[in-house]
């Protein structure tokens, strides 16, 4: 399974700063590895972003993605306390969700 | 007002009733998981024009409005940091491309339900190219700004 | 003494023999030589340079989300579990110095002797010491593959335990205890291994890193000399590598300075890699260490 993801929420105002870091090679099927063959395509390829209850990002990735991504989001109207929740899915159709609270 | 099929994510293949599910937040993301609505054509197209028309934006106006936060010389092309912030009304997705890069249409988010529309990524530069990032507003309309990034090569390891 | 003990580290890293630490190295002319090193050192000016002063605006925010937390994470499971052949967890039986369990200031209190080894050891030592001895690991399945490389799936887990203990020195002074009289040995010793010239090139560590205004391409090399200079070959380590994407350590950019020297390998977690780090965080007592960081 998926490494878990490391979410970051704390509120400035009534505006959420959302930080996430992803664990994932994102291989973008253009390196080799030590024997000389291509290592496929590996990279994730959709993210939801839930803030108490409600989807309020939707996003898709393509191989120009770091490695271990890091997005950086804001949410206006959350509330301390408020759930994050954060899922992606990867070319391979594996997934991952994690969650966090938005602290004050 | 159905905003996920205006988005850039959910074109014309997105049917009626799933992206009114989606923008009234009655699909959870674990049912949104089993549609493969990944923008094929788009991410994997070879250069910038034809990931544009991709996404259904084959022009778009240039725009001082929106913010596109880029380093002028990158310190390492693997990892270079971009924010995006939108300040035209109504704006409902951003793209991000790397012109120069083999693949370049890089991400492409969609906003709702209080969700502002800026974001914070990391791409990886192939070499020294323009990034290019792209706005949608909700009557449909595309603004865009370009900034060049420098990716230089360094010295050891740090 | 402490030329015994640098000439037995030679030895041990596969240095001929015949050649000591206290050479001054006349065999070779230094014109010659020059020529040869592509990296050698010109003189450059302190004032940051226009590409310094962009790559510094966006460190902090590299740092405010770097991607070595995620490592740290799996760090963190990794010294609560129990774990090994004795089942048994890092937290209840490892002591890095301060106390049995205890994670927060032992990164910036080693390299330290440590009685029930016998032996002065840096962080990332110590713990392969707890691995092996409390939870009844093998060396040398640990020493096979002790970096991150960059096609594997994850760090090895020693990595992500010094991950894990280094963020618990974050903002904390470094305080190596150099007044033990085995430290200051392995202090001394150190010393004498960075100004030791050899291989193809007859580079020492000294030869860039042991003056001012040395650099290589656009990186200002530190004087590790200085306590100014010491903490930059400090800071940093553990450091999420951006080049790859992986997470490597103190003890890998030791080892990495080896290879720039084109030196044979020193053994995994040795003395002589203990002792340079001894003499190079040893000199930046007194600093206040910022965590596990972010490199280009």
């Amino acid at each position: 399974m998926a490494d878990p993801m490391k979410i970051r929420a704390s509120l400035k105002g009534d505006v959420a700063d959302i930080r996430v870091m992803m664990s994932h090679p994102m291989e973008n099927g253009q390196r080799k590895d030590s024997a000389g063959n291509t290592i496929p395509h590996h990279f994730i390829q959709q993210i939801w972003v839930e803030v108490g209850g409600k989807m309020v990002i939707q996003g898709q990735t393509g191989t120009s993605i770091s490695r271990n991504p890091v997005f950086g989001f804001k949410v206006k109207g959350a509330k301390a306390g408020d759930k994050v929740v954060i899922k992606w899915r990867d070319n391979k159709g594996e997934t991952r969700s994690d969650e966090a609270t938005i602290t004050a | 007002m159905d905003m996920f099929r205006r988005s850039l994510l959910k074109g014309v293949s997105a049917s009626g009733a799933l992206a009114a599910a989606l923008a009234a937040g009655i699909l959870k993301p674990t049912e949104v998981l089993a549609a493969d609505e990944w923008n094929r054509a788009a991410f994997d197209s070879k250069d910038a024009g034809a990931a544009l028309k991709a996404i259904g934006a084959s022009s778009a106006t240039d725009s001082k409005d929106i913010v596109l936060t880029a380093p002028e010389i990158a310190e390492n092309g693997a990892v270079v940091p971009i924010t995006v912030l939108s300040n035209i009304p109504n704006t409902i997705s951003i793209a991000l491309l790397s012109l120069k890069n083999p693949l370049p249409l890089a991400a492409a988010f969609d906003f709702s339900e209080g969700a502002m529309p800026e974001m914070q990524v990391r791409v990886r530069l192939a070499e020294t190219t323009a990034v290019r990032a792209l706005v949608k507003t909700a009557d449909g309309k595309f603004f865009a700004t370009q900034k060049e990034v420098k990716v230089t090569v360094g010295g050891c390891g740090g | 003494m402490r030329i015994i003990i640098a000439f037995a580290a030679a030895i041990a890293f596969g240095v001929s023999p015949q050649l000591t630490f206290a050479q001054p190295s006349p065999a070779k002319a230094p014109a010659k030589v020059q020529k040869k090193a592509p990296a050698a050192a010109t003189p450059a000016v302190e004032e940051p340079d226009e590409a310094t002063k962009e790559f510094e605006k966006f460190r902090a925010q590299m740092e405010d989300s770097n991607p070595a937390e995620l490592f740290e994470m799996k760090g963190e499971e990794l010294w609560k579990q129990k774990r090994g052949p004795k089942n048994v967890a890092l937290a209840e039986s490892c002591d890095l110095g301060q106390g049995v369990g205890v994670v927060k200031g032992a990164y910036v209190g080693t390299p330290r002797y440590f009685a029930d080894a016998d032996a002065v050891m840096d962080a990332e030592r110590r713990i392969v010491w707890c691995m092996v001895e409390k939870q009844g690991f093998k060396f040398d399945d640990i020493a096979k593959n002790p970096f991150h490389r960059e096609n594997d799936p994850g760090a090895p887990d020693i990595t992500n335990l010094v991950t894990y203990v280094a963020a618990h020195s974050k903002d904390m002074k470094i305080a190596v205890p150099l007044d033990h009289p085995r430290v200051h040995d392995a202090y001394e010793t150190g010393k004498e291994i960075v100004n030791y010239r050899a291989g193809p090139y007859d580079f020492s560590c000294n030869t860039c890193h042991g003056s001012d205004g040395k650099r290589i391409r656009m990186q200002n090399l530190p004087n590790i000399s200085t306590g100014k200079g010491a903490i930059k070959g400090v800071q940093g380590w553990p450091g999420y590598r951006m080049t790859g994407g992986v997470m490597l350590t103190h003890q890998w950019r030791m080892n990495d300075c080896f290879r720039q020297q084109r030196f044979p390998s020193p053994k995994y977690a040795s003395d002589v890699v203990s002792d340079l780090l001894t003499y190079m965080i040893g000199n930046a007592n007194g600093q206040i260490y910022r965590g596990p960081g972010i490199k280009r």
